[in-house]
C-alpha cells in the first residue's frame, strides 16, 4: 500500500514552485501525494492530515517563518491526535536552524541545496519508519 | 538543420546566422522610434541611465528606513521597498495568524504611521520609489500619497511604481485577496487615480518575473505578462472614461532576467515591439509615447543556486549585463546569498557595486542597442516574438487570462515547464556550474545574512496600539464606513476614499476586512 504523504504550504509565504517539484517527484516515486496550496493554517494542515489519513507531512517554508510554523503545525498535529504522523521541513532554511527545527518537532530538515532526488530516497527511509495506513 | 541546439526556452538555433536571417528593415527602425525594437530613446541610456534599484526592507519602519539612507548614500538611485507578508496579504501586525511573518521578508506598514517613519529624512520629490506590493497595492498608494503630503510634497512630483499586478499573484506569488473582478476593478481605480493626481507614478507593473521564477520560460514570461497588460488596459478602456493615451505612459513592466544570455535581449527587444503594435493597433494609441514599453528588470532568484553559491556574483552580472544590452529602464541585481537568507549588507552592497561597474567602467551604455543588426539577435528577437505570439492566442482562444487563471490552466502550464527544467537539471541536459557540473565536496556556507532584531515586532506592536489609541475613532469609523459603502458601488473610484482611511490612520487590515465583506476571497487552485 503507498506512503500517503500530505505537502503542505503553512504562513503566507507564496513561493510554491519546491513544493510542486517535491510533490510531483514523490508521486512519480510511487507515493500518494496531496497537495494544500499555499497560505494554509497549521490547524487546517493538521486536520487535513487527519482526513486524509498521511503518514508523512511535508511542510515547504521560504519566508523565513520556519521555525515558528514548524512547532505551531508541530502542535496542531499533536491537538488533532496525529502524534505518530512524521514531520519533515523543506525551503530557505539556514544551516544553523536544522537542529532548532528538529527540537520544534521535524523528523528530517531539507535546507537549502538539497537535492531532489536526496529528498525522495529520505521519504523513502521515513516510509519504513512510518506507521501503516489505518 | 541539426535543431538538438536549442535556447532555454526551446528555440532551435543555428550554427551560425547571415544577411538572410535579417528582418525586414521596417520591424528596426532606429532605437527610439516606433515600434522601438531597438530602445524607447534614440540616445540610448546617455539621456538616462538605467535606475539601479535594489529590492530592500525588513523588520520595522525604522530599521528599513536606515537601510535606505545607507543605499541612497552608497549611490543608489531609487528605493525598492519589500513589504512583509502580512502587509502584503492584508493583516495587520497585530493579528494572531501571522505573528512568525511580522517584518521578515519586508518591512511592515500598519498605518500612515508607519509610512511616515519609513521615509523620515527622504526627499519623496527628488527620489523614486518602487513598491513590490500587489493585493493591498492601492492601499499603500494611499499611505504613500498621504505621507508625501505630510512632508509637503505635491502630488505632481512623486516618481515610483506600484506593482499593483494581481493576476500573476493568482498563479505564481500567491499576495492575493479578493477574487479577480473586484481586484481588476481597484487596478484600474489606481490607473485613473494616478493619471489625475499623480502623473508621475506607475499605476502598475505588471511582472512576468514571477511567472519566470515560479517556473516558466523566457518566451511564456513576456506572454502571460503582456496578456495580463491587455486584461487591465481592457478593464480601464471599458469604463469609457479614458482613452489608451491618458494612461498608457505610467502602465510600465517587471522581469526576471536569467542566464540565456542572447534569449534575454532578444526577450526584452520581442517584448517592446509587441507591445507597441498592441497598444496602437488593438487601443489605437495616437501618441507613440503610449506605445513604449517600459521595464525593471531582476537578475537572480530560480537562476541563483547553492551549491558554490558565490559564483551567483558571475551569475547575475552576466545577467545584468543581458538586461542592459536588452534596454531595460531599471534593474535589481540580487546578492549572492540570496538562496539562503536576507541579504547581508556587504552581500546586498556587492550586488550593487556589480551594476555600478557595468555602467561605469564596461562602456556598454556608451551608445543605443549596441547589438541591433546583429544576425543572430534579431533573428532570435523575430523568433521570440514569433513564439510569444503563439501563446498569446493560445490563452485568448481559451477565453483569456482572468479564465486561465480561475481555471488552473497557467497554473499547470508553469508547474509543467518548472518540471521539465527540473529533470533537464537532473539529467545533465542543462549543466549548471556547482549543480551537475564541476561539483565540488565544498560544505555549503554559513552565510552570514541578516539577523532579524527579535525585538522589532514587539516594537511595531507597541506603535500600532499606540496609534489605535491616538486616533479619533469617529473618524476611523466615518472613513471605513464611506468606503464599504462606495466598495458595493461599481462605478465610484475608491483612491480618493482609501486616502482620507490612510489620513484617519485607519489600519491596513481594517480596509482589506471591509472589502473582503463587500467581494469575498479568492481561492486558488492547485495543480502540480
Amino acid at each position: 500500500m503507498p506512503v500517503r504523504v500530505l505537502v503542505a504550504k503553512p504562513g503566507l509565504d507564496g513561493h510554491d514552485r519546491g513544493a510542486k517539484l517535491v510533490a510531483r517527484a514523490l508521486r512519480d516515486a510511487g507515493f500518494e501525494v496531496i497537495y494544500t496550496g499555499i497560505r494554509q493554517r497549521p490547524e487546517v494542515i493538521a486536520a487535513v492530515a487527519v482526513q486524509e489519513d498521511v503518514q508523512i507531512v511535508g511542510l515547504s517554508i521560504l519566508s523565513g517563518a520556519h521555525l515558528g510554523l514548524t512547532e505551531k503545525t508541530a502542535k496542531a498535529l499533536r491537538a488533532a491526535g496525529a502524534d505518530d504522523v512524521l514531520l519533515v521541513v523543506g525551503g530557505t532554511i539556514p544551516k544553523r536552524d536544522v537542529a532548532r527545527i528538529e527540537a520544534a518537532g521535524a523528523t528530517a530538515v531539507y535546507p537549502t541545496g538539497t537535492p531532489l532526488e536526496a529528498m525522495v530516497e529520505s521519504f523513502r527511509a521515513l516510509s519504513s519508519e512510518a506507521r501503516a495506513p489505518s | 538543420m541539426d535543431d538538438s541546439v536549442r535556447s532555454e526556452a526551446g528555440i532551435p538555433l543555428k550554427a551560425s546566422y547571415g544577411p538572410d536571417d535579417l528582418p525586414a528593415p521596417e520591424s528596426i527602425p532606429p532605437p527610439g522610434a516606433f515600434p522601438f525594437t531597438r530602445g524607447n530613446f534614440a540616445g540610448g541610456y546617455r539621456g538616462r541611465l538605467w535606475t539601479i534599484r535594489q529590492y530592500s526592507g525588513f523588520g520595522t519602519p525604522e530599521e528599513s528606513n536606515a537601510r535606505y539612507r545607507y543605499l541612497l548614500e552608497q549611490g543608489g538611485t531609487g528605493l525598492s521597498v519589500a513589504l512583509d507578508l502580512p502587509t502584503q496579504c492584508g493583516y495587520d501586525s497585530d493579528h494572531p495568524d501571522v505573528e512568525e511573518e511580522v517584518g521578515r521578508v519586508g518591512v511592515a506598514l500598519d498605518t500612515l504611521a508607519d509610512a511616515e517613519i519609513l521615509f523620515d529624512q527622504i526627499p519623496l520629490d527628488a527620489i523614486s520609489t518602487s513598491f513590490t506590493i500587489n493585493g493591498t497595492a492601492a492601499i499603500i498608494l494611499a499611505f504613500y500619497v498621504a505621507a508625501a503630503e505630510k512632508q509637503g510634497v505635491d502630488g505632481a512630483k512623486l516618481r515610483g511604481t506600484i506593482q499593483n499586478d494581481i493576476l500573476k499573484e493568482y498563479v505564481s506569488r500567491g499576495t492575493w485577496i479578493w477574487p479577480p473582478r473586484p481586484s481588476l476593478r481597484l487596478i484600474a481605480d489606481t490607473i485613473e487615480f494616478c493619471a489625475e493626481e499623480v502623473p508621475r507614478f506607475n499605476a502598475i507593473s505588471v511582472a512576468g518575473a514571477h511567472f519566470r521564477d515560479a517556473g516558466a520560460n523566457a518566451v511564456q514570461e513576456m506572454a502571460f505578462t503582456l496578456m495580463d497588460g491587455i486584461t487591465y488596459c481592457d478593464e480601464v478602456i471599458a469604463r469609457g472614461r479614458m482613452t489608451i493615451d491618458q494612461f498608457a505612459p505610467q502602465v510600465s513592466f517587471f522581469f526576471y532576467t536569467h542566464g540565456d544570455f542572447f534569449e534575454e535581449i532578444a526577450k526584452y527587444r520581442a517584448g517592446r515591439r509587441r507591445w507597441a503594435h498592441i497598444v496602437r493597433e488593438r487601443y489605437g494609441a495616437e501618441d507613440d509615447r503610449s506605445c513604449m514599453f517600459r521595464v525593471g528588470c531582476v537578475a537572480g532568484g530560480a537562476s541563483l543556486h547553492a551549491p558554490q553559491a558565490r559564483n551567483n556574483v558571475m551569475r547575475v552580472a552576466y545577467e545584468a549585463l543581458a538586461s542592459v544590452l536588452g534596454g531595460v529602464q531599471s534593474m535589481f541585481t540580487a546578492a549572492w546569498d540570496e538562496p539562503f537568507a536576507l541579504p547581508s549588507e556587504e552581500s546586498a552592497t556587492l550586488a550593487m557595486r556589480t551594476q555600478q561597474v557595468l555602467a561605469s567602467e564596461t562602456g556598454v551604455a556608451r551608445v543605443a542597442d549596441p547589438l541591433g543588426g546583429s544576425y543572430y539577435v534579431e533573428a532570435l528577437t523575430d523568433e521570440v516574438e514569433a513564439r510569444v505570439v503563439e501563446v498569446m492566442d493560445d490563452l485568448e482562444r481559451r477565453g483569456g487570462m482572468v479564465k486561465a487563471v480561475e481555471d488552473g490552466y497557467l497554473h499547470g502550464l508553469i508547474a509543467e515547464e518548472a518540471f521539465r527544467v527540473q529533470q533537464a537539471m537532473t539529467s545533465g541536459d542543462r549543466q549548471i556550474v556547482g549543480v551537475n557540473r564541476f561539483q565540488t565536496d565544498e560544505e555549503l556556507p554559513e552565510v552570514e545574512g541578516y539577523e532579524l532584531d527579535e525585538g522589532g515586532r514587539a516594537r511595531q506592536l507597541e506603535r500600532l496600539a499606540e496609534v489605535k489609541g491616538s486616533r479619533s475613532a469617529a473618524d476611523v469609523v466615518a472613513r471605513l464606513g464611506a468606503l464599504e459603502k462606495a466598495a458595493a458601488q461599481d462605478d465610484v473610484n475608491l483612491m480618493p476614499l482609501l486616502v482620507d482611511c490612510a489620513k484617519a490612520y485607519c489600519t491596513l487590515g481594517e480596509i482589506v476586512d471591509v472589502l473582503k465583506d463587500e467581494w469575498g476571497e479568492f481561492v486558488q487552485p492547485t495543480v502540480f
